[in-house]
């Protein structure tokens, strides 16, 4: 399809209209309000993720007001639904007319929003989604590689399924186990990605010995876990696995223990993500292990105050009064890369600088460093994805109560120090 | 695969569904009314438990004692002041009040308690578990059993011992001439809501000692009570625990052959019994 923008762009590098490139000359914006658009799940069962947009975006304002930077966030709320999600970006784009989107927090926020301001010609750049859902997720054939395209005005950093394998293999090679991992696949958007045997955990679980049994999808707000647990007893699995959502891990645990299975780790994505979900576990939650994106402990700094990790976590619990989170850091880091990129873009309104200059980035932000160079990416993706650290942690409970997130596996990303080593489950 | 061991969990499982159920089972079988908030009314009667335990500092048993009242009291304003008013020969006006209740019900919760996956602590007894030869089973899912069977017969004997009872059932069957004896139904009903706000708070607390709860899974769990309810026959207690246990033994059956199959099992059980008895099992009223 021939845009205006790609048809000035094209015209632009052959030279055709070089007399009057004086079309996109910076003069024209000085002294305009840059605007960034900002969604992300405010409410609904999402929300946790959500939680330090405020305390963000107040840290955001401040310095830019200190740095003489003109800027606006505009907030939307996706309300954790995809298709609200899309249309608060077309408000964004319509009626508030902004320069930049950020979004963040699952690809149920993520692709609706990148989607339509990748067909508005609006730069948007997202995070907290593994990459594969993101990329694949948004192309018009998932199911054909050969017709998957890079996108012109949509950039994304996180981590992919290639790296929560390694991180969960990592940590369970520590272990002395029999290699048998069981697997909880919930039918949702992860729980098909993760438990697809071809593209999902199986084949990078299989390549690093191990052996996946998969007793099938279930539903998520299932009240009765008996059949995993029995497939899972008679595989004689010492490992579990899976991507499920903190009810259904409290009743599986719950019942597992019941039951008599005690496995020697239990390695799940998104149960235990928040420590308030851990805590509602007890006992039952020492020693869960999860892939660790961020914690205070990560060697990093905010490019844009100057804070530690440590000194963003204390911060946000003395403003709010909760205990820190994982997405705490890549909200954070998603104002980061919008002050970074403003301040390197001569005119901001034009869509086509704000690209240019989130392609040049180099940033070392609070998650670690962002730069569009396709480092560890196949081909594909290479434009449009930046990876970022990842390791192993495992939840330890503490004498008086309450959790710590202990980072017990760094072969995947070496400038994280780690904090012990990784326990079998009692 | 499908041993002993998946039945008496299946068993157990319908327990669960019987407890979300009774409260239903009961304000339908009195007044007619489809309460589709009552799922919700599980969520708030949860996290009145779990505000009981840590303000008060108390176990999740004792602090039914506290709960319990408090949810009669609740049931009973919420049928006198707002949904007495809806009561008719059309049955639109309560779904819709109900339902716009259940949407209400989870933003307050929302706004008050956050999104937190919050839990009802029971300390070692939410793992302990005794060995039944056959099976492990959890000590909790036994409770919960126990407790349905208890709430139907405790609600059995109020139904058919009782003064109170003998109005219920006349209140049921013909309101007009039940007030002509000296019944009155607006009154009757409010007690009716109250009584199943009990059973209502006995069913969070299994609930919440059981899994997580957040404000919004309420509606996830009435469509079992619902199916709990119209497989057991309208209006029959009894009818509701086993329709309960069908769908629970069911559930794991068809779970035992593929997690996939979890849901649709219990979802075909209903269909079958619905083709054969399109009354339910053990129907009481004739309407």
């Amino acid at each position: 399809m021939i845009t205006r923008r790609r048809l000035l762009g094209s015209a632009a590098a052959t030279g055709v209209v070089t007399s009057v490139g004086g079309l996109a000359a910076p003069a024209l914006a000085q002294g305009t309000t840059v605007r960034i658009g900002y969604v992300s799940p405010q409410t609904g069962p999402l929300a946790g993720f959500a939680e330090a947009d405020a305390f963000t975006i107040d840290a955001f304002n401040r310095v830019a007001a200190e740095q003489g930077l003109d800027v606006e966030v505009i907030v939307k709320d996706s309300q954790s639904n995809p298709n609200r999600a899309a249309d608060v970006a077309q408000e964004l784009i319509i009626d508030d007319e902004v320069n930049l989107i950020l979004v963040a927090s699952t690809p149920e926020t993520t692709n609706p929003v990148s989607t339509v301001a990748e067909n508005e010609g609006i730069p948007v750049i997202s995070t907290v989604a593994p990459w594969q859902p993101y990329f694949i997720g948004q192309q018009g054939n998932p199911g054909d590689p050969e017709s998957w395209r890079p996108f012109d005005y949509s950039y994304h950093y996180f981590w992919g399924l290639e790296d929560v394998i390694a991180v969960f293999t990592n940590m369970w090679n520590q272990l002395d186990t029999n290699k048998v991992v069981g697997g909880l696949f919930p039918n949702d958007a992860d729980g098909n990605a993760w438990g697809d045997p071809n593209v999902g955990l199986a084949p990078g679980l299989a390549a690093a010995g191990y052996t996946l049994h998969d007793p099938g999808r279930y539903q998520n707000l299932t009240d009765d876990f008996t059949a995993q647990i029995n497939a899972f007893r008679q595989a004689n699995a010492d490992i579990i696995t899976g991507v499920v959502i903190p009810p259904d891990f409290t009743t599986f645990r719950n019942q597992s223990i019941q039951q008599g299975l005690s496995p020697k780790a239990i390695t799940v994505a998104k149960a235990i993500l928040f420590p308030q979900s851990v805590e509602t576990l007890g006992e039952a939650g020492h020693n869960l292990s999860s892939e660790v994106w961020w914690t205070p402990n990560h060697p990093f700094t905010s490019s844009l105050t100057g804070q530690s990790g440590q000194d963003l976590a204390s911060a946000f619990t003395e403003a709010t009064g909760r205990p820190w989170t994982q997405p705490i850091g890549f909200v954070h880091s998603l104002f980061e890369m919008a002050a970074d990129v403003i301040k390197r873009t001569d005119d901001p309104t034009d869509p086509d600088a704000v690209v240019e200059a989130i392609r040049a980035s180099d940033v070392n932000s609070i998650v670690g460093r962002i730069a569009w160079d396709g480092d560890n990416l196949p081909p594909f993706a290479a434009q449009n994805v930046c990876k970022t650290p990842l390791v192993g942690g495992q939840w330890r409970m503490q004498d008086g109560g309450g959790f710590d997130l202990v980072v017990v596996d760094n072969q995947t990303a070496p400038d994280v120090p780690t904090q012990g080593t990784m326990e079998p489950l009692a | 695969m499908i041993g002993a061991d998946t039945i008496i969990q299946g068993v157990l499982l319908g327990g669960l569904y019987a407890l979300f159920a009774a409260g239903l089972s009961l304000v339908f079988g009195i007044m007619r009314l489809v309460n589709l908030a009552h799922g919700d009314l599980i969520v708030l009667a949860a996290y009145l438990l779990l505000v009981v335990t840590t303000a008060l500092g108390l176990g999740p048993f004792v602090a039914l004692l506290v709960a319990a009242p408090a949810m009669f009291v609740i049931g009973w304003t919420l049928q006198r002041v707002v949904l007495n008013r809806v009561l008719g020969p059309d049955i639109l006006p309560p779904l819709l009040v109900t339902f716009g209740l259940s949407v209400v019900l989870q933003n307050a919760l929302l706004e008050g308690f956050t999104n937190d996956s919050r839990r009802l602590r029971a300390g070692p007894l939410e793992t302990a578990s005794v060995d039944l030869g056959v099976a492990m089973v959890g000590v909790m899912p036994l409770m919960t059993f126990a407790s349905a069977v208890a709430v139907i017969l405790a609600l059995q004997w109020l139904f058919y011992r009782t003064e109170l009872g003998r109005a219920f059932r006349a209140t049921s069957d013909d309101p007009v001439t039940a007030s002509l004896m000296g019944v009155k139904p607006a009154s009757i009903f409010a007690t009716a809501t109250g009584i199943a706000m009990l059973v209502v708070t006995i069913a969070a607390l299994f609930l919440g000692t059981r899994a997580n709860f957040d404000p919004t899974i309420g509606p996830a769990r009435l469509i079992y009570a619902f199916q709990a309810v119209i497989i057991g026959g309208l209006g029959s207690l009894w009818g509701t625990l086993a329709g309960g246990v069908i769908i629970g033994v069911a559930q794991t059956v068809g779970a035992a052959i593929n997690p996939e199959w979890q849901i649709l099992a219990g979802h075909i059980a209903f269909l079958a019994v619905l083709l054969i008895r399109p009354r339910g099992l053990f129907p009481r009223a004739v309407d």
